[in-house]
Parts: structure tokens; sequence; C-alpha cells
């Protein structure tokens, strides 16, 4: 049997990805074992962290049903609040996550996609600014106190930027499969 | 009441500040105040900036009941009960939207904005002798009222008035729902509806927002985190002297009453913003007088309709699923002619700050949960809540309309007014009782 030929460019596009997954890998770990001033500096400082609400609306509206930039979100953060939401944390005293909640974050369905570009010009991937625009699905299994369960199942359309050579998340955007939130709370990173 | 085998006041202890813990977890007592309180009350339906236009709709709830909110052709405000008159199917289940009509899926009967049952598969060939479709129109409720833009309604016909309902509660919403400038100009919802599930009874939440200023003990990590709209220091801008104020229809307010000398300067994380505020507070001041300093900045108007009036500035309702079980539903509004940084500044810092994500909310949940989880059993149930703090401090004022209690005395008097109300209403048979009941407050 003959392998299929793994061109430079295959091979540099699979380097890329396997770089991108651990990437997501690392960062998830890093929120399940409760690292969050670690996790903070994968982030960008202009980084924007969104996570808009889902609504129910007709068939001929369907293309809306995510709330538009501009409009209430869950959530729509900057560098700025995300590094208060981690310091309110550790304060110790912030009720809703004392004790702290137990979390597993499952990154799936990783896709780069804008991956022409990178096909095209490997190269271009580990230049400085350059821009990573990534899909995927979580599941985030959250559990606390005795019996509060919540699993919050969604897409997430991330920018990852080349900053001194590493990986940062630049944009994240997240789409939960929810209309009312079930949750009582968001006090969890997704 | 009739779930309880004892009157609803035995359960509330108005002048000695105890109540008891079988209002928060009996689900008897639950079911009854479906049909003796949230029947009867006027409840918090949706705001006019959400059905601006005619065939516009939004789904609300009233109490339990989905409704339908809608704006007719001729450009008139209904509330419909959200149910098909045929077989009870939901005849909208899309949030929001514009629409001619409101057709049921299950056998197809439609109906138009005005509630009116215009389509009736078979209607000539099936009913014999033809029913007549006009008695089978959409629910509609049987009051309803605007004000200041916020859209309210009872099922009961024999309620009084809105303005009668808020009594002189009216002074607090008119002031936390009026422009920033005190004018008649609008105030609008900056977007969408935030829903979420809460495990804990409704009027925990309700208490909370009607003038709980003990609570603030519990929102020290969001202080020490810093979100507020200024330097990010604390949660928000000093909001002055506070004053807690009460209303014998059971309503209640917190109120910050600025220093008249100064011109407040808020929101100094943005320079536009900051500058919006105090061109505002000058015209405020010049349209309002001695008033204009006095700012709503938590309520609740009885039952559950929560409102802050200043940073940020929102709608809260409490909407009941279960005895432990409450879909909280919240808005966020602004001044309609705000500029466009305004409102996105202003947007950014009441979702951090509110909902589910809100660093300050977060907290409150918290503990509403776990007093609801913790006051469940047999043997809890068996201790009254604590309701003591400012007993005997209540006094009038000249500026301040209702029962209030000064600086610098922290006082339960709100949820006491509200708890004494509930029981009012859980014993009284008719609206003509509940209405000469308010004296004991009073």
């Amino acid at each position: 049997m003959t392998l299929p030929p793994l061109s430079p460019a295959r091979l540099a596009y699979l380097n890329l990805m396997r770089e991108i997954e651990d990437f997501l890998h690392y960062e998830a770990e890093l929120l399940d074992e409760r690292r969050f001033e670690a996790w903070l500096e994968l982030l960008t400082d202009d980084i924007h962290y969104w996570m808009p609400i889902r609504k129910n609306l007709a068939f001929e509206d369907r293309d809306h049903d995510i709330t538009a930039a501009g409009d209430v979100a869950w959530i729509d953060d900057d560098k700025t609040t995300l590094s208060k939401r981690v310091r309110q944390i550790l304060t110790g005293i912030h009720w809703a996550e004392e004790p702290l909640s137990r979390a597993s974050h499952l990154v799936t369905n990783i896709s780069l996609f804008n991956q022409a570009t990178f096909l095209a010009d490997p190269a271009s991937a580990y230049e400085d600014g350059a821009l990573l625009n990534i899909k995927c699905r979580f599941l985030v299994h959250r559990n606390r106190l005795e019996t509060e369960t919540d699993f919050l199942v969604g897409r997430r359309e991330d920018t990852l930027r080349r900053v001194g050579g590493e990986l940062r998340i630049a944009k994240r955007k997240i789409i939960i499969d929810q209309s009312v939130l079930l949750a009582k709370n968001l006090t969890i990173f997704i | 009441m009739q779930s309880f085998k004892c009157s609803a006041q035995d359960l509330v202890d108005f002048h000695g500040g105890e109540i008891s813990r079988e209002l928060f977890v009996n689900a008897d007592i639950y079911r009854e105040e479906q049909e003796r309180v949230f029947a009867r009350a006027w409840l918090y339906v949706g705001h006019a900036t959400q059905v601006r236009n005619p065939g516009d709709f939004i789904v609300s709830k009233m109490g339990e009941e989905s409704v339908i909110l809608a704006r007719d052709r001729a450009g008139e405000i209904h509330v419909f009960l959200n149910t098909c008159r045929h077989r009870g199917m939901k005849v909208c289940r899309y949030d929001e939207g514009n629409t001619k009509t409101f057709m049921c899926p299950y056998h197809g009967w439609s109906y138009g904005l005005d509630g009116k049952l215009i389509g009736v598969p078979d209607y000539q060939e099936a009913y014999k002798p033809a029913f007549d479709r006009e008695e089978w129109r959409l629910v509609e409720v049987a009051q309803m009222a605007i004000f200041r833009g916020t859209i309210w309604a009872t099922w009961d016909k024999s309620a009084p008035s809105f303005e009668e309902y808020l009594g002189e509660a009216r002074f607090a919403l008119d002031h936390a729902l009026c422009p920033w400038d005190g004018g008649d100009g609008e105030t609008e919802v900056l977007g969408s509806t935030q829903r979420w599930i809460i495990p804990s009874n409704w009027k925990i939440v309700a208490e909370n927002f009607a003038g709980d200023a003990l609570h603030v003990v519990s929102h020290r990590s969001v202080d020490l985190a810093g979100i507020g709209p200024s330097e990010g220091e604390g949660r928000r801008d000093d909001p002055g002297r506070l004053v807690v104020a009460a209303y014998p229809g059971g309503h209640g307010v917190m109120y910050g009453v600025r220093d008249a000398t100064t011109v407040p300067n808020d929101y100094r994380g943005s320079r536009i913003t900051a500058e919006y505020f105090r061109h505002c507070w000058k015209k405020r001041r010049a349209r309002r007088g001695p008033t204009a300093d006095i700012v709503p900045l938590v309520g609740t108007i009885f039952p559950n309709m929560s409102f802050h009036g200043q940073q940020p500035r929102t709608i809260l309702v409490a909407h009941p699923l279960g005895v432990d079980r409450t879909e909280m539903w919240r808005i966020y509004f602004t001044d309609r002619g705000a500029p466009a940084e305004v409102k996105d500044f202003l947007r950014r810092y009441y979702v951090r700050y509110a909902g589910p994500a809100g660093m300050t909310e977060q907290d409150d949940m918290e503990n509403w949960n776990y007093a609801t989880a913790a006051s469940r059993g047999v043997i809890a149930r068996q201790y009254p809540y604590h309701y003591k703090a400012g007993l005997g401090a209540a006094k009038t004022s000249d500026l301040i309309p209702g029962i209030i209690t000064d600086h610098p005395i922290t006082t339960e008097q709100n949820p006491r007014v509200l708890y004494q109300r509930w029981a009012e209403y859980m014993d009284a048979g008719s609206w003509d009782h509940l209405l000469g009941k308010q004296s004991v407050i009073r």
C-alpha cells in the first residue's frame, strides 16, 4: 500500500492545525485547573469576548436569531472586564464561585476557516499579527456544591492572532444552544 | 387564605418584623398565590418600544401565563393570553416578530392582531348551527395601562386603575422611567431580553429590589474587583444619601439623594457619556427642582416588577415558575435620544453588572438560591425570617412621598410592607377589601 503523498503545503497545514489544537486544549486545561491568571495571559489586550443571546424567531427571520453586535448579550467583555472577573473570583468572597465550580471544557470539531490563505503561503501563519479564524464546538460541564449541574453546549468562533511567535485569542464569539439560559449564572469562562 | 388552614396574616408579623418561611417553600401557598396575587395585581408586560410598528409583537409572561403583547393595524396595543381558544395550543411560539395573524399550528384557527377569531377551517361545513366567532376571541386582559413607555395589565376587571394601584409610588416610577433630563422624551429598550431560570422563590427577588440596604455586604467582591462606570472603582458611582420608602400598595423603593450643590460627575469612564449626563442633570434640575436629586436606585412594584432607576437602568421581572423556581426577564433601557456612544458604553456596563453574567447579580442569586433551599425542611420552616431592622424608625418627608426611613438607619421596612401587602392579597376576597386594607400599613 502506498500512502498518499504528503506535500510540503499539506505538512505545513497539519503542523499548524496541531499547534491550534494544542493551544485550545491548553487553554481548556488552564480553565479546568482554575489557573485564571495564566488564562488571561492567552488573551490579547484588545480581545472581544462575546456571548450573544439566542432567540426563537420565525423561519424567515432565522438568520437573525443570534443577537447582533450592539444588542444586549449575555457577556460583552473586553480584557479589562475579563481581568476583573478573575480578580473577583480570586477575592475568595465571590459567593457565586465560592467554593469554586468544578468544570470540564471539551473543545471539539476544531477547524481553520481561512486555511486557503495559509495553504497558499504557509509561512504567513507565523508572521506577527497573522489571524487564524477558528470554528469549534464546546461542551462545558459545570458542577458545584452538592447537586448544581450545568451543561453549556454550543459553537465558538475564535480569532487567534500570532503575537511574538505565539498564538493568542483576539476574539471569541460563544453561540450557546439555549434561548432561556438554564444555568442560574455564568460565572465560569467558556 | 385557604391552602394553609390559617390567615396569611398569621404568617406575617408586620409589627414584630418576623415572616414565616412557609411563604417561600410551601407549594400550596405558591399555588394559591397564582390566583390571589398574580390573577389580580397589575403586572408589567413589556415596553412600548418593543412593539413600535403595527403588527409588531413580543411574547411575555404574566405570572406563569404566556402572553402576547401586540400592536394592531390601528396602532392599538393589546395583551392576549397565548393559548388557542379551540384546544389550548400556544398560538405564538416566537419571542418576537411582525405578523398579520396568529395562526394556531394545531387545528388552524387564526386570530387577528386585535384578538378576533378570523379563521376556522371548515367553518361553513362543520358547525351547524354556526358558532359565534366573536365569543371565541383570544382571551384579552381585563385592563391595560401604559406608563412612561412601560405596559402593564391585570386580569381583574375590578382592580383599581394603574395610577391608583401605584399610589404615591408613582413618584418613584416616574423618576425611574423618565429620560435623564427629567422631561417627557422617550426612553427605549436597549435591545434583547435576558431570560434565565434561578432556583429561588420569586418573593426573595422582589424583596431584594424593594430596598434591602442590608445586603450590600454580599457585594464586597465586585466592589473589590471594581466594575464601576467611572475609574473602575466599586460597582457604581456614589448614589448619594440613601432613603428607603415604602408604599401601602406593597411597593418599595430605595432612593439615592444627591447633593444639590454640585453637578454629579458620573460615568467618567467615557467622556461623552459623562458630558451627556452632566448636561441632562442640569436640565433635570431646571425641570424638576428639589425632587430632581431624588433618584430611585432600586425598587419593586408589587408583586414582581423590579427596576434599577440609575446605574444600571433596567427592569427585572421575577416570573414565578414554581415554589422554588423563578424565570428572570431583564431588559435594559436608556434615553432614546442619547448619543450612540453613550448607549454603547451603558450597555456594556449594564451587562457586566446585572443578568446571569453580571458580577453584582451573580452573588445575589447565590444567596436567593440557598436561602430557598435551606428553608425547605420541616425543621427549618418552624423558624421565621428576621426583618426587624429599622422597626419604629419610619416617618414621612416633605420631599419624598411614602413611608420613609432615612439615612443612616438601614431598615427592612420595605420587605415588611411588601409581605404585609402580600398577606392582604392572600386573605382578601375582593379588590374592595384590598383597597380598604391599605390603612394597616399606613
